[in-house]
């Protein structure tokens, strides 16, 4: 089956597209987007998080096909051009990543927390992240870098 | 496989009605997770997203009629003063992604024992709307919906629209036993929900037996024995419990044993209608 969504502002079209194919395949396989990372593939560790209409989603549950005429936004999409979103920053600064895999889900899992919610608690930061694993558990980092975020966007 | 989208709900069931063996899709938390790991492959996948109006609900009459598609992360941020045992059970599925996706309807369509939604759906005596092109509407009671492992009263043409409850008129508690506080199936779960005018008391088991299902003999014990103006005794806590584990006939699995799974349910028996008669009485004193 042939899929039309706007990913990351642009308009893509995919051939060949199987029914049960989730929507992390066509944008890792078919799209050439790998930032998105594939793990799990059963919605336990929030590597592929991205939004689709705006809202935060495991996109290995996603069915390609509904995502037809979606807006699809992932870790790609959050840089404005070379300049880093401000939770990209954040965690580079703050060595948030390890080995790197999960590291594309936090974020955009943080950015969608910081968007809703200005200064957010620890206990929010940590319930807003409880589906993203980081098996290097580098956890500490991670919420210092969500923090410093959070601080800078509010004082912005 | 085949993809069927249809725009409006006279489609989706003329769709099912014609391909009965079309698997439905909502958010795809359980549907997904079987297909990625070639667990299933129907074929056919009935899309469902593009009914928009399965994501509302309304409030008429003294019923809430919530759409089988409204996601979890809508039912705890706007429901949980009219339903607050859904909402608890709500607030324990997944991650903030799965809620967002996640669904009365879909937990209803996939009927896992273990399906969160489950215990409060029957401890506040909701009702199922199913429908089929051709044998209409049906509403089927919460406890007359699951009849095995994954199984429930749903005919092959037919779809869940909406789920159906009255506004709580007492207070209502979920709890759930897991490793740990996210990303959790439950070892066992149990919901309590007060019905104060009827002098009823509502209970639900989750993840205890082959379906989610009422302590019957619990809430008979309780429409009997208690006293709504006074505390509750420690006799009477302790009976209800004993008398909730009986009602479950758990299984040992990876994820806890039988007797630890009669165990909890008694303790969360106790614990959940401890909580709610301290806000009963405190209702009653305000």
């Amino acid at each position: 089956m042939r899929l039309t969504c706007t990913v990351n502002g642009r308009e893509e079209t995919v051939e060949d597209v199987w029914e049960g194919e989730s929507l992390l395949y066509v944008l890792r396989e078919r799209m050439g987007l790998p930032g998105s990372k594939n793990a799990c593939e059963q919605g336990e560790c929030g590597s592929c998080t991205v939004y689709l209409d705006g809202v935060p989603v495991c996109a290995c549950l996603v069915a390609a096909g509904q995502a037809e005429g979606r807006r699809v936004r992932t870790v790609e999409g959050l840089a404005d051009g070379d300049r880093l979103d401000p939770v990209q920053e954040a965690f580079v600064e703050c060595g948030a990543v390890q080995c790197g895999f999960c590291t594309p889900g936090l974020i955009v899992q943080a950015h969608d927390l910081l968007a809703r919610v200005e200064r957010p608690s620890d206990a929010e930061i940590r319930e807003a992240l409880a589906g993203n694993l980081c098996r290097c558990t580098g956890y500490e980092k991670i919420l210092d870098a969500v923090r410093l975020a959070a601080e800078r966007k509010a004082s912005a | 496989m085949d993809f069927l989208r249809p725009t409006t709900w006279a489609e989706a069931l003329a769709a099912k009605a014609d391909r009965p063996d079309a698997v439905p899709i909502q958010g795809g938390t359980d549907v997904m997770v079987e297909i990625n790991f070639g667990v299933r492959r129907p074929a056919a996948l009935l899309d469902l997203t593009r009914i928009a109006e399965l994501a509302t609900w309304t409030n008429q009459d003294g019923r809430l009629r919530i759409g089988a598609a409204v996601p979890y992360s809508v039912i705890i941020d706007r429901l949980g003063g009219e339903l607050p045992g859904l909402a608890q059970a709500a607030r324990t599925v997944g991650s903030p992604q799965i809620r967002n996706r996640g669904s009365v309807g879909g937990n209803l369509g996939a009927a896992s024992p273990a399906g969160d939604s489950h215990p409060p759906l029957l401890a506040a005596g909701a009702l199922v709307e199913a429908e089929s092109r051709d044998g209409g509407v049906r509403m089927i009671p919460a406890d007359a919906f699951y009849i095995g492992v994954k199984r429930h009263a749903l005919r092959p043409d037919e779809l869940i629209r909406a789920v159906h409850l009255a506004p709580a008129t007492g207070p209502q508690y979920f709890s759930k036993v897991g490793t740990r506080n996210a990303m959790v199936i439950a070892v066992c779960s149990f919901a309590i929900a007060l019905h104060p005018g009827e002098r009823r008391v509502g209970t639900g088991l989750g993840s205890a037996a082959p379906t989610p299902r009422r302590a019957l003999e619990a809430e008979e014990f309780l429409a009997k024995e208690l006293d709504w103006a006074a505390p509750l005794t420690p006799a009477l806590l302790d009976r209800f419990g004993e008398l909730c584990a009986a009602a479950a006939s758990p299984i040992d699995d990876v994820r806890g044993s039988a007797a630890y799974r009669r165990h909890a349910v008694a303790v969360m028996a106790r614990r959940t209608l401890a909580w709610a008669w301290r806000d009963h009485l405190g209702r009653r004193a305000a």
